[in-house]
Order: structure tokens, then C-alpha cells, then sequence
């Protein structure tokens, strides 16, 4: 950094009707009274809620999560711990077991989301190497109890069947040694030449 | 009855209830009962205790504590319906809806709120000071309540069943010192602030505490100054004299003085703690200033305050500024039949509640002021202008032209051209205004 490279900004000066405020109060309340009396913007810019929707993204809305399922109904997820390591909240709870299945090593025996401590960044979504767990645009989330809220293996894996014709798995899953009936199997050749 | 435990997030039927509470003419229909109600009561007892009744409009005492009690619930009617005013203009000006689900248009919104209050829990922070964590919300709203006492409502009355030439008062106290005693009373009001903050235990409660001091101090001296122009002109300190000077020559003192009439307003802002000044509460810094720690009712005390300190500030700015209870074309000062103190008494609440209206949209059109800009402002722009008017007037005053309406327009533009010059010739603020700035050279960057 050199000297030349230094250049001092001096505040611009107010002028003394600025200093006044009035004429920039007026001018202010100009523009909010537009706004006040204008009913169009403020019909076409709100969604009165219950009775109507937004219209969301649904490919990129981070609601409620889901655990896919493979062509076979199988739970997608191998148990890599990936997304747990990832979430900046810490509410992904995984309990790894031997999988009964010989296209993967692992599976979830226990697979729990804090959908109240959850912050819904997505960073799961990102981390997961199989695609296994994704947020859908479902976002009305109710319960009685924190108990109720936070969400095992079952309860989001029927979040998934709910969910899937609206928002269809994103990838085609990549666990599938092509040793059983699953898709893909170009993608997922484990021999195939780099 | 929809059963709670097993409560539907989806189903959208609206329930019996629903539909009544929705249903405008629901509301109408009870609110022109409750009216109809008030008129049957208010009759009977006319018929059944005709003579109590007149013996009690007709002396003063009596009749000022009818209006004390028509004052009270009036303040509160119309504090709750400026509470919803204030929600639904926010919503306005920020393209959005406002309250809309309590009753049609959200009018039972404000009850909602009310019965919300009632019932959330009450805490008092460990090592607060108890008994002046109590105190302090009682003061701010007592005395944001008692600046009513003289303000002059309805000129007087003369009731047919009275003497002929006497006539009663509709001011609940008509003082001598009516303008001072405001002046007391509004000062008063910080007090309940301060000591919330004190008895808090909580810095951001004290920082919200202390600023509330300064900003008062600085305030009340333009106000004091601004109210000092309105008497000396009027050459009264009786409220109810300034309105009649105004309504028998039909000039308004705000034609007179439009210059203290801004500066007043002003610093009623300043006694309001509304935006834009505000720093007392100011949510971005102070969590929630000096009532960070209140919950429940004690909260509702200062809200209630806060909106009642409002309409105390904008009745004494009709009343000093905009004629009072007098508009052209209605019944004047010699008109004390009392149909005529009726219209009076409503022309002077619905100039209160425009002004409340402006009072709303000013806060959601200004941002709020930094602390070192309001010090400025009081110190170096109201206080030398106010002190300026102050002079101009009695200039005036002594050459016996305090309401010739050309003379005083002169003097007010002769103190704003000063101030204008002055401020023009003195050094700039500094501002974060980041535009015009000059054009910056972008160059590689210097390895070598
Ligand atoms: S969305 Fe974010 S916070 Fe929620 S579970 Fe996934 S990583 Fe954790
Ligand atoms: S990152 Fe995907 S595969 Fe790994 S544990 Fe999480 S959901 Fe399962």
C-alpha cells in the first residue's frame, strides 16, 4: 500500500434546507402516504394466509425434511454421518447398524431430527453423498409436545411418501452396487474406469 | 364446540364462533345495542332522578366529575382504537394488511390485545428494586392522565333549568396557571421512565432510563420557549382564554405562529418518546430501553401511558394552535346552549384524533435519530430558534401587534431566514450519507 494509493473521502456537506429536515420529512411522508392509499400494491402483495397459499419453489424451499426411499422402498440413507457432522444446529441423531442388505455396508437403525432445534439451512441436504435426505416445501409443522416434534426413521420416511409427487427424489440413488434391482447402474458401477 | 386436544391445523371450516366474530354486522349490531343500552340507562335515570341530575350538571363540581368520567372513558376508547389505527397504518405504509382476523377489519383486535395483557405472567426480575418496579409504571401512567385536567373542552355551558347569565365550565379545573401546570405535569412523566429503568437492574434498561433524562431535559426547554411565544401573545396563561382569543377572531395561532407551532410539535414528540425519538425504547440497541423487564399489565401501563401522553400532547396543541373546539362555521364562544358544547366537545376530539393519525404516520415515516443528532437538534437548531421567536414576539407584542396575521408571518420568516443563514454559514454535520461521493480510481493492485 502505498501513499498514492490513500484517498480521503471528506462527508458530503448538507445544504442548509437539509438541515432543516422539513423538506426530507415531506418528502417522506409523500412517499408513505402513496403507500398508504395505494390498495393495489397491498392486495397484490399479500397472501392472506390460511385460505390462500404462496405459491412456493418447491425445488429449493427448505420445510420439513424427508428420508427417500430407493426404487426397492428401502431407506435411502447408509448411515455416513455426514449430515450430522454437517448441521450447524446439532439435531440429527443417527444410530448406525450392519445393513441386512449386500449393496451397502451400513444402514440407520435410528435416524432422529430436532425439527424444533433445526434452523432449516439445508446444510444436511448438501452434505449427504446419496442424496437420502432432503428438505421438501412443506412447512406447517405442528405438535402438542417437543417429544412430538422431534421426527424418527418412520415419521420421516412417511414424510417422504407424502411428499414424493411433489417434489420427486433429486438424483437417482448411487448406493446400488448393481447387485440388486435399483437404478442407475452406469452411475453406480463401482468398477467403472475413472 | 371444536374439540382442542384433537385440533386440525388443516381443517378450515370456520366455526360458529368464527362466523360471529367475523360477521360486521355483528359487531355493529352490539355496539348500536350497547348504545341503545347507555341512552334507555342514561334516560331512566334522568326520569327517575331528574332533579339530582340537574342539581349536579349544574354546579361545577359535580359537572366536572361527569367529565372526568366521560374524559376517562373516552382517553381509553380512543387509546384502543388508536393502538389498531397505529397497527393498521404500519400495515398500510408497508404494503401490508394489518391486524384483519379479530372481528371484521380487526376491531376487536385491540380487546384481544388487552385480555393477552391480562393474562401473561407477571415477573419481576430478582434484585430489581420492588417497590419502584411497581411505581414507575403507576407514575408514567398517572401522568401521562392528569395533563387532562385543563384542557378546555367545550367552552361554557349555560343548562336551560339555570339562572339567567350563569354558566359552568366544561374544564375539570379551571387554574390560573392552567399552561404551567401542563408544563409540571408533562415534566413529571420522565419520572416514571427513569425509574423503570433504575429499578430494572438491567443496563439496557438504565441506558434507556438515562437517555430518557437527557432527552427530556433538552425538551422541555424549546417547549418551554415555544409556550412562552403562545402567552405572551395571548398575554394569558389560561387555556380556556387562549381558545377564545382564537375563536372570536376566527385566527387560528397556528396562522400566527406557524414556526413555534412546528417547534412545539416537535417537542411533543419529544415528551412522547415516539419516533423518531425514540431512543428511550430503541429495540436495535436497548433490547426494549427502560421496559425491557415489564411484562404483563405493567407493561400495558406504559403502552397505555405512551398513547395517552399522545393525546395529551395533541389536545394542548389544539388547544393552544388549532382553535380548539372552534371551526368557522360552527357555534361560537357566545353559544353556551348545550347542543352547542356538544359539537364543541366533538370538534375538538376529532381534531385530537387527525392529530393522532399525524402523530402515527410520522412514526412510520421517520427513521429514528442517532443521540448526538437529537442533542443537536434541541440545542442548536430548537432552542436558538425558539429563543428567536421569543424575542420577535415580544417586539410584536410591545408595538401591539400580536394577532396582526402579516406582522407575525414576517417575524417567523425573519427567525427562520436568520436560522437558515446561520446554519448554512456553520460547520457541516458529519452524515453517513454516502452519496455524491467522488469518482474512486480503481487500480491495479500494487505488487511491485
Ligand atoms: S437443515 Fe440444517 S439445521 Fe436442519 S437438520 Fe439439516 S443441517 Fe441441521
Ligand atoms: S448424509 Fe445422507 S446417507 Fe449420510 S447419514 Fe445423513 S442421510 Fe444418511
Amino acid at each position: 500500500m502505498r501513499d498514492e494509493d490513500i484517498k480521503v473521502l471528506e462527508a458530503p456537506k448538507l445544504t442548509a434546507a437539509e438541515r432543516l429536515f422539513m423538506p426530507q420529512i415531506i418528502d417522506g411522508m409523500r412517499c408513505t402516504l402513496w403507500h398508504m392509499f395505494n390498495t393495489k400494491i397491498r392486495n397484490n402483495m399479500v397472501t392472506q394466509y390460511p385460505e390462500r397459499k404462496r405459491e412456493l419453489r418447491v425445488e429449493t424451499y427448505r420445510g420439513v425434511h424427508r428420508l427417500n426411499k430407493d426404487a426397492d422402498g428401502r431407506v435411502a440413507c447408509v448411515a455416513c454421518f455426514m449430515c450430522s457432522t454437517a448441521c450447524p444446529a446439532h439435531c440429527i441423531h443417527i444410530e448406525a447398524g450392519e445393513s441386512p442388505w449386500p449393496d451397502r455396508e451400513k444402514y440407520p437403525v435410528k435416524f432422529d431430527i430436532d425439527e424444533l432445534r433445526c434452523i432449516y439451512c439445508g446444510m444436511c441436504e448438501e452434505a449427504c453423498p446419496v442424496d437420502a435426505i432432503e428438505l421438501t416445501p412443506h412447512f406447517e409443522l405442528v405438535g402438542r409436545s417437543r417429544q412430538e416434534m422431534i421426527f424418527d426413521k418412520e415419521k420421516l420416511l412417511s414424510v417422504y411418501e407424502e411428499t414424493k409427487e411433489l417434489k420427486p427424489r433429486k438424483n437417482p440413488a448411487v448406493t446400488d452396487y448393481g447387485l440388486t434391482g435399483g437404478q442407475s447402474k452406469e452411475v453406480a458401477r463401482p468398477t467403472a474406469e475413472p | 364446540m371444536p374439540d382442542i386436544m384433537n385440533f386440525d391445523p388443516n381443517d378450515k371450516t370456520p366455526t360458529i364462533v368464527d362466523r360471529l366474530i367475523r360477521a360486521p354486522g355483528v359487531i355493529i349490531g352490539v355496539a348500536v345495542l350497547l348504545g341503545v343500552v347507555l341512552a334507555v340507562v342514561l334516560v331512566a335515570v334522568w326520569m327517575l332522578w331528574g332533579d339530582a341530575v340537574r342539581a349536579l350538571l349544574g354546579s361545577q363540581l359535580g359537572l366536572s366529575i361527569v367529565i372526568i368520567a366521560v374524559t376517562i372513558g373516552l382517553m381509553f376508547s380512543v387509546i384502543a382504537t388508536s393502538i389498531l389505527f397505529e397497527r393498521k397504518i404500519a400495515a398500510f405504509i408497508q404494503d401490508r394488511k394489518g391486524p384483519n382476523r379479530g372481528g371484521f377489519w380487526g376491531v376487536i383486535q385491540p380487546m384481544a390485545d388487552g385480555l393477552k395483557f391480562l393474562l401473561k405472567e407477571e415477573f419481576t426480575p430478582a434484585r430489581a428494586d420492588r417497590p419502584l418496579f411497581i411505581l414507575a409504571p403507576c407514575i408514567a401512567f398517572i401522568a401521562a392522565f392528569i395533563g387532562f385536567a385543563i384542557i378546555p373542552w367545550a367552552g361554557e355551558i349555560h343548562w336551560p333549568w339555570m339562572a339567567e347569565g350563569e354558566t359552568v365550565t366544561t374544564q375539570v379545573a379551571s387554574l390560573d396557571m392552567g399552561i404551567l401546570y401542563i408544563i409540571a405535569v408533562g415534566g413529571f412523566g420522565v419520572y416514571g421512565v427513569v425509574l423503570a429503568g433504575w429499578a430494572s437492574n438491567n443496563k439496557y434498561s438504565f441506558f434507556g432510563g438515562m437517555r430518557a433524562a437527557a432527552q427530556m431535559i433538552s425538551y422541555e426547554v424549546p417547549m418551554g420557549l415555544v409556550l412562552v411565544v403562545v402567552l405572551l401573545a395571548a398575554g394569558t396563561l389560561r387555556p380556556e382564554l387562549i381558545v377564545n382569543q382564537q375563536a372570536e377572531t376566527g385566527i387560528w395561532n397556528v396562522f400566527l405562529h406557524p414556526l413555534a407551532f412546528v417547534l412545539l410539535t416537535i417537542c411533543a414528540f419529544a415528551e412522547a418518546n415516539r419516533t423518531p425519538f425514540d431512543l428511550v425504547e430503541a429495540e436495535q440497541e436497548l433490547v426494549g430501553g427502560f421496559h425491557t423487564e415489564y411484562s404483563s399489565m405493567k407493561f400495558a401501563m406504559f403502552f397505555l401511558g405512551e398513547y395517552a401522553h399522545i393525546i395529551t400532547g395533541s389536545a394542548l396543541i389544539v388547544a393552544l394552535f388549532l382553535g380548539g373546539w372552534h371551526v368557522w362555521f360552527l357555534p361560537n364562544v357566545d353559544d353556551t346552549v348545550w347542543w352547542a358544547a356538544l359539537i364543541k366537545f366533538a370538534v375538538y376530539w376529532v381534531k385530537i384524533i387527525l392529530f393522532i393519525v399525524f402523530y402515527i404516520v410520522i412514526r412510520w415515516t421517520l427513521p429514528r435519530f442517532r443521540f448526538d443528532q437529537l442533542m443537536k437538534l434541541a440545542w442548536k437548531g430548537l432552542i436558538p430558534m425558539g429563543l428567536g421567536l421569543v424575542v420577535a414576539t415580544g417586539v410584536l407584542v410591545a408595538l401591539g401587534w400580536q394577532r396582526n396575521v402579516p406582522a407575525n408571518l414576517i417575524a417567523n420568516a425573519i427567525v427562520l431566514g436568520i436560522s437558515l443563514w446561520y446554519a448554512s454559514r456553520s460547520p457541516s454535520p458529519v452524515t453517513g450519507r454516502q452519496d455524491n461521493l467522488p469518482e474512486i480510481e480503481v487500480r491495479p493492485s500494487a505488487t511491485t
